[in-house]
């Protein structure tokens, strides 16, 4: 299977099952996608639809054999492989708090209450989740736990108790603990900044972008909109990582509010931030707030001019990283992997205040998708199998689909709430990825022939 | 070659489980949406 795309007046040619990406011209388009479709009748398809010469079509059909033979177009379909040998977890979402100081309109977790009341983790539950982590990760030296909510930092003094706790199991275990914490800001201090610095692998700080767009759905309990209270915290806090070299994201959530979402992007980087994720919101389809078919022209707009915006600033010295236009081609991640994705429900897992556990941080308070308890020790193997065979080869969708290496079947909570079905993905989340995987290879094939011409340009001229 | 400049060769390998150290992709950035082609390699991190 290929996929064959303009994007910033290029022709790309995906070659989706051996991961090869071509930058070609049109008649390399028009002639990949004719014999990809008509086989042996190209040549003749070639001089009838677009009345290229006889030594025109000799020349590609050529070149188009070459790629073949070096496995780098019309590849056969990838055996399916499963993520890890026998069903280990290595990260978990750890809602130490059911609670929050902010109302935003959006929220997923409904406020944090997640359907279950507002509620705070205690040190024994969080103790016990990480315990059973341990447990559960079999030979994998690497563990990941973020403290989510609600606002996490509601529970500031369990989360402290909960890292040292997590130092102690490294050394007895031989394990290593990558902590990261997701935060409004609003709670955000020098005490906390000082122990993120030295405590947490990532920081993610909750900010949609300008003023008016943020105040509007990110409000206090009183009604009053937030940027005021946390623009001066999230600055401090992102900058003093930043300055250190630590992973940050500020990261924000983009509605049918601000469609203009490239705006907010440019607003962040314009504040000096470096690392910036602005997501689409999740919402059922009927919302206010949600994303529509109809809105699908504006968005790729806007992701086309994110391309722009990264391409020139990048080129200037004025360097920040777009996180859904994060592609690296070369070094990415394994097959298993890519088939995989995320890993819900069965390398990662999430766990609710009371040590609940269900598949990712947006199952959880839905009774039906509880796997166990950290506290019992109970676990739900069964439903493990289920997320853990949930990949883009079992998917029908995903399978014909050429970017499934790349978003790895979609966000299954999604699938699961907006189409009933884990293996049913959410097809207007899919139409938005898939125009930014465009845009991330187009941006980094710009700037791959950048780097190459300032090689050959920095080599001088060849003497004779 | 005149028509085509390969930019990424052939990368993608059936290899057994992976060994399972690279971060899991909810955990970095998104929580809503999975982007996993965005994540490295632990073993070439």
């Amino acid at each position: 299977m290929t996929h064959i795309f303009k994007q910033n007046e290029m022709y790309f040619v995906l070659d989706v099952e051996s991961g090869a990406v071509h930058m070609v011209d049109e008649l390399a388009a028009n002639a990949i996608n004719a014999v990809e479709k008509f086989g042996k009748n190209a040549r003749d398809m070639l001089a009838v639809a677009f009345d290229y010469s006889d030594e025109e079509i000799g020349e590609i059909l050529a070149e188009i054999e070459e790629l073949r033979a070096r496995g780098e177009l019309f590849t056969p379909e990838q055996p399916e492989v499963l993520a890890g040998e026998s069903g280990e977890i290595k990260a978990m979402c750890l809602h130490v708090a059911h609670d929050c100081n902010l109302r935003c309109s959006y929220c997923f977790a409904e406020t944090g209450e997640y359907h279950g009341g507002r509620a705070l983790m205690s040190p024994e539950v969080g103790k016990a989740a990480l315990d059973f982590l341990v447990a559960h990760s079999g030979k994998r030296k690497h563990l990941e736990v973020d403290f989510f909510g609600g606002e996490p930092l509601m529970n500031f003094g369990v989360v402290k108790e909960l890292v040292a706790y997590g130092r102690k199991l490294e050394q007895e275990h031989n394990k290593l603990f990558r902590f990261t914490l997701t935060t409004n800001g609003v709670a955000v201090d020098d005490e906390f900044i000082e122990f993120a610095n030295k405590e947490l692998y990532n920081v993610v700080i909750s900010i949609d972008g300008r003023k008016e767009v943020h105040d509007k759905l990110r409000v206090t309990p009183n009604g009053k909109g937030s940027f005021d209270l946390i623009f001066p915290k999230v600055k401090k806090l992102a900058f003093a990582r930043q300055e250190r070299g630590l992973d940050y994201y500020v990261r924000g959530t983009f509605t049918r509010n601000n469609l203009d979402f490239s705006k907010d992007v440019e607003f962040l980087a314009n504040e000096g931030f470096e690392q910036i994720s602005l997501e689409p919101v999740v919402l059922e389809p009927g919302d206010p707030l949600s994303i529509r078919v109809e809105d699908l022209t504006q968005v790729f707009k806007e992701y086309d001019r994110l391309v722009g915006m990264l391409y020139s600033r990048r080129k200037t010295g004025q360097w920040f990283n777009f996180f859904h236009f994060m592609l690296d081609l070369e070094n990415g991640p394994c097959l298993a992997k890519r088939m995989t994705g995320c890993g819900a429900g069965s390398e990662y897992c999430a766990v609710s205040p009371q040590g609940d556990i269900y598949p990712c941080h947006q199952f959880v308070g839905k009774p039906e998708w509880k796997m166990g308890s950290v506290i019992t020790g109970e676990y739900d193997r069964a439903m493990q199998k289920c997320f853990r065979e949930c990949t883009v080869a079992s998917k029908p969708a995903c399978r014909e689909c050429w970017a499934k290496y790349y978003c790895s079947g979609g966000c299954a909570a999604n699938a699961q709430n907006l189409n009933g079905d884990i293996h049913k993905p959410y097809e207007l989340a899919c139409a938005m990825e898939k125009k930014r995987l465009e845009c991330a290879i187009a941006l980094y094939a710009l700037e791959r022939q950048d780097r190459e011409e300032e090689a050959a340009a920095a080599s001088g001229p060849a003497h004779s | 070659m005149k028509h085509i400049k390969t930019i990424q060769t052939a990368c993608l390998k059936a290899q057994g489980y992976g060994c399972g150290e690279c971060q899991a992709s909810c955990q970095s950035a998104c929580k809503t949406s999975c982007t996993v082609a965005n994540q490295k390699c632990q073993k070439k991190a």
